[in-house]
């Protein structure tokens, strides 16, 4: 059984400054989202368990073909890719059924994992979206997985509890940031990485009608507007004194 | 104007649902799926309240909840589908949206008609940035909780719906119900919250005493509540927590990540302690002490 994880190409969130309530882009490197870090790393551990082999699948502009190696230093065994400049800032609509058709090329399925939401605009929807294009069941928020035989064991977190489900493979599941500690790759696992195969698809080779895709239109993104005070002081007694002017003690 | 349908399995939220709903469609069709309770808080809002019924359609199957919904709006004229933003509603936000053929937007804090476009504001950028948003075609909304009110008492209607639901693939072993902690951060009008900056479990203590002190809450940063586990989920504050608008929000040893402050910044005054003279959060806040945060959670409870 194989595991597909898919992960998605943000840029880094750390290094994005506003300018004028804007955000500026321009040089901030790209990496892998966060929790699709705790996706992969559930799917090593997996696959660490059960045999198989673990299958980094990301679909956006060329550069992920570099970003990915980040993966493949981290335990995934190939990269499955899909390249189009179009894809990269593109909503769920438009990347579900190219990530769905990609799954489709891809021998022996077992579990397909997501983060429960990508580092940038962590909207949680394209899990869903490619488990109802594949017409498999999935689970979310999922706070631990185990495998038995063909079924998946999974518990997933809720706000007011734990569901423990269990679920024929093949499966979507969007895994919580919390579920595991991804690893750190060692020197040698990050020099191996670049010669892990990797399959590389130019979008129009998937044949999709994605016409009408993608729905979302950003009319503006700004940064809220602050204007906060920022005195230092310098004791207690000097805060105390600042909060009672305030009025908020 | 646009049909409307709302649905969360959580009571509160779908009440909350229906006042969005009004802001598009003074009707507003409103489902339960085999709640009884549900439908009839439902229809007590003044929605067309429709009980989608099924002997084996449970809620943790989301693609059959997806397919019954499906069922129900082939019925009543409507392209905009409203969810509770809380985890049940954003998986099914994204599977409905794939069966519905539409765009679909998530954490949705505001939303706003204009000439005949919803326009969603929703964090970008890990919280750096809103978006304002819209949809173009069939639209699937998912509003985060406790961004509206929940809407009051009027006369609506109750009926029911069978459907038909494919055998599913996916079956509920147990739930076990967290226990306790039932705090309501977004409520408090004072907020101490801590953040990795504290030393140690112990610490908590003192927290506590000047929280309760101020009349406040004790709120945390996330890696407080999941990684060290020392306060509750409820606590957390930020993007994948409560979005909290106290009088008072006093910062300590929080570096001041984005998808910390996204959940603070309405804050009417915020204090930041912090070590680092150069802490992110020293810009987001009115009052920033250089110091340790154990001296002076001491000192502000002596001095209080
Ligand atoms: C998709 C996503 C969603 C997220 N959602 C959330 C969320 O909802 N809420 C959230 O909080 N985080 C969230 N995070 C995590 C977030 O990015 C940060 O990792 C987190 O907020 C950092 O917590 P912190 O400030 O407590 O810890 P750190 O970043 O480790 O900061 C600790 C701070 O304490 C200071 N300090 C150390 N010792 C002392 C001392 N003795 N006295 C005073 N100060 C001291 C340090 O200088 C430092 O600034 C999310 C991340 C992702 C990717």
């Amino acid at each position: 059984m194989n595991i597909v994880v898919a992960m998605k190409q943000i840029p880094d969130l750390q290094q994005i400054r506003i300018r004028q309530r804007q955000p500026v882009l321009d040089g901030v490197p790209a990496a892998l989202g966060i929790i699709d870090k705790n996706a992969l790393e559930a799917a090593v551990l997996l696959k660490e368990e059960e045999g198989g082999q673990v299958i980094v699948l990301s679909a956006g502009n060329e550069e992920v073909e570099e970003t990915v190696k980040e993966a493949l230093a981290a335990g995934a065994d190939q990269a499955f890719l899909v390249l189009d400049d179009s894809i990269e800032n593109a909503d769920g609509s438009l990347k579900a059924p190219i990530l769905a058709e990609a799954i489709k090329k891809i021998d022996d399925v077992g579990l397909i994992l997501f983060g429960e939401g990508s580092g940038d605009n962590y909207s949680g929807q394209l899990g869903s979206r490619v488990a109802e294009l594949l017409g498999l069941p999935q689970v979310g928020y999922a706070s631990r997985i185990q495998i038995q035989d063909s079924q998946a064991i999974i518990t997933r977190s809720l706000e007011d509890g734990d569901e423990l489900v269990k679920v024929t493979m093949p499966v979507v599941v969007s895994v919580l940031g919390d579920i595991n500690e991804p690893r750190i790759p060692s020197v040698t696992q990050i020099l191996k990485a670049g010669r892990k195969p990797k399959e590389v698809l130019e979008l129009d080779e998937l044949e999709l009608d994605l016409s009408g895709l993608p729905q979302i239109k950003t009319l503006s993104n700004l940064a809220p507007e602050t204007n906060r005070k920022q005195v230092k002081v310098g004791s207690v007694e000097e805060l105390i004194q600042a909060l009672k002017t305030e009025g908020v003690i | 104007m646009a049909g409307v349908i709302v649905y969360s399995a959580n009571p509160e939220l779908a009440l909350e649902l229906i006042t969005v709903a009004r802001l598009i469609n003074d009707k507003v069709v409103a489902l339960s799926i085999n709640d009884d309770q549900l439908a009839q808080a439902l229809s007590q809002a003044g929605a067309q309240a429709i009980k989608i019924t099924h002997p084996d359609l449970v809620v943790a199957d989301t693609a059959a909840v997806a397919a019954a919904i499906k069922q129900v709006l082939d019925g009543v004229q409507a392209d905009v589908v409203l969810l509770s933003s809380d985890r049940r509603g954003k998986e099914l936000a994204g599977r409905l949206a794939q069966v519905m053929g539409a765009g679909c937007l998530t954490d949705v804090a505001a939303l706003e008609v204009k000439e005949g476009q919803i326009e969603c504001q929703r964090n970008a950028l890990g919280g750096a940035t809103i978006a304002v948003q819209c949809i173009e075609g069939p639209q699937l909304i998912a509003i985060r909780p406790r961004s509206y009110p929940a809407a009051g008492t009027a006369a609506g209607s109750l009926e029911e719906m069978a459907v038909e639901i494919k055998a599913s693939g996916v079956k509920v072993l147990e739930f076990k119900a967290k226990v306790g902690d039932k705090v309501d951060i977004e409520a408090a009008e004072t907020l101490v919250a801590v953040g990795q900056g504290l030393s140690d479990e112990g610490q908590l203590a003192g927290v506590q005493d000047l929280a309760a002190k101020l009349g406040g809450e004790v709120a945390c940063s996330k890696p407080v509540a999941t990684d060290k586990k020392w306060l509750s989920e409820e606590r957390i504050i930020g993007l994948s927590g409560k979005k909290c608008k106290p009088q008072l929000a006093l910062l300590l040893g929080i570096s001041g990540q984005v998808q910390f402050t996204v959940g603070i910044r309405d804050a009417k005054v915020i204090v930041a302690v912090n070590t680092d003279e150069n802490a992110a959060i020293n810009y987001m806040a009115d009052y920033i002490m250089q110091a340790d945060l154990h001296q002076v959670v001491q000192e502000l409870k002596q001095k209080l």
